[in-house]
């Protein structure tokens, strides 16, 4: 291994810029002559909007235009869309209510997009703001999945009187019925999977740029797919054809998939900038960003689990409520239903699965992708079964998993997925004695001794990554194929570009694509650059989310890189006259085999630039090659998970002691960026499980609307981890890498639920396990206790 | 932010001034409350009267016979680091350190805290607890005059604090349970004694903002220990609800913290 290869812990190249203040974030563009956009947002979370008279607001100071839902319908700009078509039980398709960028005639939750105002100022378009008058007929507002199905609910979209977007299935209910008529124990469970704010610590913004000379629109925005917000705009928007719309992706703070979606913002900065003739821009101030960035999770589930008398699963059943919020943003029909229920088989070998799924409408802000997307919905719901599960039983959790998991693979689940490979015991194991599980009847015992009570949790996480098979997502409904293209340049002397898909707002791809390039060819790693984020520069790219960027985005540059090794062979033969065949690389040098005739890659680029040594009709002069990768399968990264935390029965406050991880993620290009990201998923999902959560009053009003209310997690709320490997590499991809940017966010939440709930000696604490949660869960344990 | 006038003063003097002349002034301290309120819209003041250029007359700590006094603009980073205050009333210096995040604390003074009185703010209870008297440019006023209820204090429109006097007490404490989220206080406990008194002042619990706890304060009176306070419990009514916890859970944390502040002050 070199110093810089595959496998070495290289420190990030673009950290530099970063923690010196010299990033390139969207807010940093300034363009000559530039506006600013400020939206007016909706009070209410359902109203009728009656009439919006802008006449004092646009005689306010500096105001450039005033532009409202009438203007989009005028100028016939498209709705947003949701790219994955979901189909109901009874084949029908799903009922998705229009999504206009700006309200038309009514407004679906407090946040919605009422009219924007572009002035020369911030301020100057804030004050307009407030001149605007807006007469609303309020309408009663529904949050609750519950109360929004009910018969009489206020309906939020007409073209779905239940607020249902879709009641949705997965799998072979008979089967699972079957399973649990013959039962020897039922495990039940109601499971609320609460709705995360994604706070990116760069908020959205956006800013629209239109050049009359050429008819061509630019639109710099904090996205971590440029080519598909591209795509969306033109196709479906109608803002421009694609090669009239750039879309820049500069450096990007932070995503954890809110920054997927395309949203009113960036469609209304590149619209409007040609309207007023002026760039436009916009960027979310903090509080903006908590009403309308994409929540995550939300949902409420029943789920059931079938053992036999040996205390082997033999079925799993769950009925869950996704609340999709008040309109479908980008991917969120897929969230609840193909990115969670293929999941619901965990880690274990379970004969039949059966899983229900309705998607609600309620007026909140919408609901989609977040930091795992579905997959930790769908571990939280296993792992707390199972963990309930065994203590049910009497039988220790760890043994429990071991006789459950699956052991010979590939291994096909009732629910979609073929895991191709895996090791889960290796991992529980190796995990036990990390943890010092031996030890922990006498660090409960210690604890006892100071008032404390200790409790230890366990989660054995699978998730499928590296999405994914483009036939295979078009089959389930999703309107894009999720392939990854690449393409690398060599310059003459030697250097090298490498043109990717993928998008890096936070992983580090800088350094660990550049390592795979210093690897492959033999060359310093600071003679690789990665340029990303622009659809001028790449030609097509569909983004970074579902951990894919290693095993989908490296694989398409390994295969370029392939085609230019083959290429640069090519060259070397004429070079030293030798047969392509005869042509070796290795260690950054074309060699003919059997002697000590060279050249190194340097030399070999130059030549195939001056091509002096070959006839341009026989070898094509340059050296630059493309390629793109579309997976044959979801790769499977997995691992365990151990919590063990503290719990002060007479505060209610957890202290997390000890975290021990175990993570399978195939090869790992760079150590410390993987440890990395296990630190930081476990953060959010520590976050999550005892800290965050969104609270709407019964009126659509966030309570939780700043950091005053909304409990981020801080440095001093995490533990130290312990953080271990192993390590089967992925068959489906050259490097095999199954993926590594999401597996805390999904391990962390049922690892922490356990360990509090064995703490107490009962089962029934909400997430987050607040302090006021956890002293209320342990108030009725003692309740209980004493009934007893 | 709306528009307004700043002006920069660099002595008392020049401040009240100008507020007499400007009534919806304001003045700015550490302007960890105000700017945040004036960025979200919630406050316009047409005039911002800036201290901080007087904040070499107007901040500093000192002992004073038995008492400690501290400047309005003495931010709370000095206060929680300062060998005075840590020497006579350790329970000050902790609770200046509890306040925030080091910028917050770097920022922020006790004048601005106490003037704003924020119902779970933490120098309130300090100030009550250990019956200390708020000086402004007109007459000082004692702790059990001072604060009125959610933010409203005895002050009158263009007053300004000047300093506060600390008693030194026998025995003090704080204990804080921070709100998850804020970190503000959601139950926070002053117990203090001097001679015979003791006061326990609670914060971030009441409805009304901070208040004596007068039942745990008899039981220590009697005997300045834990044990008193077996059986006595605050009551839920008057406390806050909220999010985060409601009010039979604050009642329950007043008990646990006047408990824990106990230990502490004894030196347990
Ligand atoms: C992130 C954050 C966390 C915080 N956490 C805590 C916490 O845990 N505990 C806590 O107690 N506080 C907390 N605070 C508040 C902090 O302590 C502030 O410093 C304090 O509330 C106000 O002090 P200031 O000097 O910043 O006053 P400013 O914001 O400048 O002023 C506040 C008000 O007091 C008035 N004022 C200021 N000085 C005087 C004076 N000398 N005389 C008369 N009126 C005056 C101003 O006109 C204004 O109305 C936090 C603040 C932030 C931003």
């Amino acid at each position: 291994m070199s110093a810089t290869g595959i496998g070495a812990a290289v420190r990030r190249k673009e950290d530099l810029r970063f923690i010196t203040g010299r990033g390139q974030y969207t807010d940093d563009i300034n363009r000559p002559g530039q506006a600013y956009a400020y939206f007016l947002r909706s009070p209410h979370a359902h109203a009728e909007i009656k009439s919006i008279d802008t006449r004092d607001a646009r005689a306010a100071d500096g105001v450039l235009a005033i532009l409202t839902g009438d203007d989009i319908a005028a100028d016939k700009v498209g709705g947003l869309i949701c790219g994955w078509m979901i189909h109901s039980k009874d084949g029908s398709a799903m009922k998705a209510g229009a999504h206009p960028a700006l309200a038309q005639g009514k407004v679906r939750y407090v946040g919605d997009h009422v009219a924007v105002v572009i002035a020369e100022t911030l301020a100057q378009a804030r004050d307009a703001s407030e001149k605007i008058k807006v007469d609303y007929k309020v309408l009663p507002a529904v949050v609750d999945m519950n109360d929004a199905v009910k018969k009489g609910a206020p309906v939020i979209h007409e073209v779905s009187g239940n607020n249902t977007v879709y009641n949705w299935h997965l799998g072979d209910k008979a089967a699972a019925d079957a399973a649990f008529a013959k039962a020897k124990h039922v495990t039940k469970l109601d499971i609320v999977n609460n709705r995360l704010v994604p706070n990116a610590m760069e908020p959205r913004a956006a800013v629209g740029d239109y050049e009359p000379g050429t008819e061509s629109f630019t639109l710099y925005t904090t996205s971590q797919n440029p080519h598909v917000a591209r795509l969306v705009l033109s196709a479906f928007i109608g803002i421009a054809p694609e090669h009239k719309l750039r879309v820049i992706a500069p450096d990007v703070g932070g995503g954890f998939g809110s920054k997927i979606f395309i949203y009113a913002e960036e469609t209304v900065c590149v619209w409007a900038a040609k309207k007023v003739g002026r760039p436009v821009k916009w960027t979310a101030d903090r509080s903006e960003s908590f009403l309308s960035d994409a929540h995550g999770r939300d949902h409420v589930t029943h789920a059931e689990l079938a053992l036999d008398e040996g205390g082997k699963i033999t079925g799993l059943r769950v009925n869950t409520k996704a609340n999709l919020g008040a309109y479908l943003s980008t991917f969120s029909s897929s969230v609840p239903t193909y990115l969670y229920a293929p999941l619901l088989s965990g880690q274990y070998d379970i004969p039949a699965i059966y899983a229900e799924v309705d998607g609600i409408y309620t007026n909140t802000t919408p609901v989609d992708a977040y930091r795992g997307a579905g997959r930790p919905e769908a571990t939280f719901v296993v792992e707390r079964l199972v963990e309930v599960a065994a203590r049910e039983t009497g039988v220790d959790p760890a043994q429990f998993r071991l006789k459950n998991f699956v052991r010979s693979f590939p291994h096909q689940t009732p629910v979609i997925m073929a895991y191709d490979t895996g090791n889960y015991q290796a991992a529980l194991e190796k995990a036990l004695k990390m943890a010092d599980y031996r030890g922990l009847a006498r660090r409960k015992a210690l604890s006892a001794r100071a008032g404390k009570l200790r409790g230890i949790g366990f989660s054995a996480y699978i998730e499928a990554c590296g999405i994914a098979p483009s036939a295979a997502v078009g089959s389930l409904g999703a309107g894009v194929g999720l392939w990854e293209s690449a393409e690398v340049r060599v310059n003459p002397i030697g250097t090298v570009e490498v043109l990717t898909g993928s998008h890096s707002h936070g992983q580090g791809h800088e350094t660990t694509f550049a390592q795979l390039v210093s690897d492959r060819l033999g060359i310093p790693i600071d003679n690789v650059s990665i340029v990303h984020g622009d659809t001028d520069k790449v030609q097509m790219g569909m983004g970074t989310y579902g951990s894919r960027s290693g095993a989908v985005g490296m694989s398409a540059i390994f295969k370029a890189l392939d085609k230019v090794i083959a290429k640069g062979k090519k060259v070397a033969a004429y070079c030293l006259e030798a047969s392509e065949n005869d042509i070796d690389f290795k260690d950054g040098k074309f060699s003919v085999k059997g002697t000590d005739r060279n050249l190194d890659f340097g030399s070999v680029a130059l030549q195939a630039y001056i091509a002096h040594k070959f006839n341009g009709q026989d070898l094509e002069p340059g050296l630059k090659e493309g390629a793109f990768w579309d997976p044959t399968n979801f790769t499977f990264p997995a691992g365990v998970h151990i919590c063990e935390v503290e719990v002060d029965p007479e505060t209610g406050i957890t202290r997390i002691d000890r975290w021990t991880a175990v993570d399978d993620f195939g090869r790992v290009i760079n150590p410390m960026i993987v440890e990395g990201q296990v630190h930081g998923g476990i953060g959010q999902g520590v976050g999550q499980a005892l800290l965050e959560g969104v609270h709407y009053n019964k009126d659509g009003q966030l309570v939780t609307a700043s950091f005053n209310d909304y409990c981020m997690p801080r440095a001093d709320d995490l533990p130290s981890y312990n953080v271990g490997m192993t390590q089967t590499p992925c068959p489906s991809n050259p490097l095999g890498i199954k993926g590594c940017g999401e597996a805390g966010a999904i391990a962390a939440p049922p690892a922490v639920i356990n360990a509090i709930t064995d703490a107490l000696g009962h089962e029934d604490v909400p997430m987050p396990a607040t302090p006021l949660n956890v002293w209320r869960a342990a108030q009725k344990a003692v309740a209980k206790k004493a009934a007893e | 932010m709306y528009q307004f006038t700043y002006h920069r003063v660099d002595s008392a003097r020049k401040a009240i001034n100008l507020a007499e002349k400007n009534e919806d002034a304001k003045f700015l301290a550490g302007g960890m409350t105000l700017l945040p309120t004036m960025k979200q819209r919630l406050a316009s003041p047409s005039a911002i009267i800036d201290l901080n250029p007087a904040a070499d007359k107007l901040a500093g700590i000192e002992q004073r016979g038995r008492a400690i006094v501290i400047g309005a603009m003495t931010r709370h980073y000095d206060v929680a680091n300062s060998k005075i205050v840590q020497d006579a009333i350790p329970a000050l210096a902790d609770l200046a350190g509890m306040i925030g995040d080091p910028a917050v604390r770097h920022r922020g003074t006790i004048g601005g805290s106490v003037a704003n009185n924020d119902p779970a703010a933490d120098y309130p209870s300090a100030v009550l607890a250990l019956n200390a008297t708020v000086f402004t440019n007109k007459r000082k006023i004692a702790a059990d005059d001072f604060f009125k209820g959610l933010f409203e204090t005895a002050l009158e429109p263009g007053e300004l604090i000047t300093k506060i006097v600390f008693p030194i007490p026998s025995k003090a404490a704080y204990m804080k349970f921070p709100n998850p989220a804020s970190r503000y206080a959601m139950v926070g406990v002053f117990v203090a004694r001097r001679g015979k008194e003791v006061r326990v002042a609670v914060t971030g619990a009441g409805s009304n903002g901070v208040f004596r706890a007068s039942k745990f304060e008899a039981a220590l009176t009697a005997k300045f220990h834990v044990k008193s306070l077996e059986g006595v419990n605050a009551s839920a009514d008057g406390l806050n609800s909220d999010i985060h916890a409601d009010a039979a859970y604050r009642a329950h944390l007043i008990g646990v913290m006047c408990r824990r502040a106990v230990n502490k002050a004894n030196g347990k």
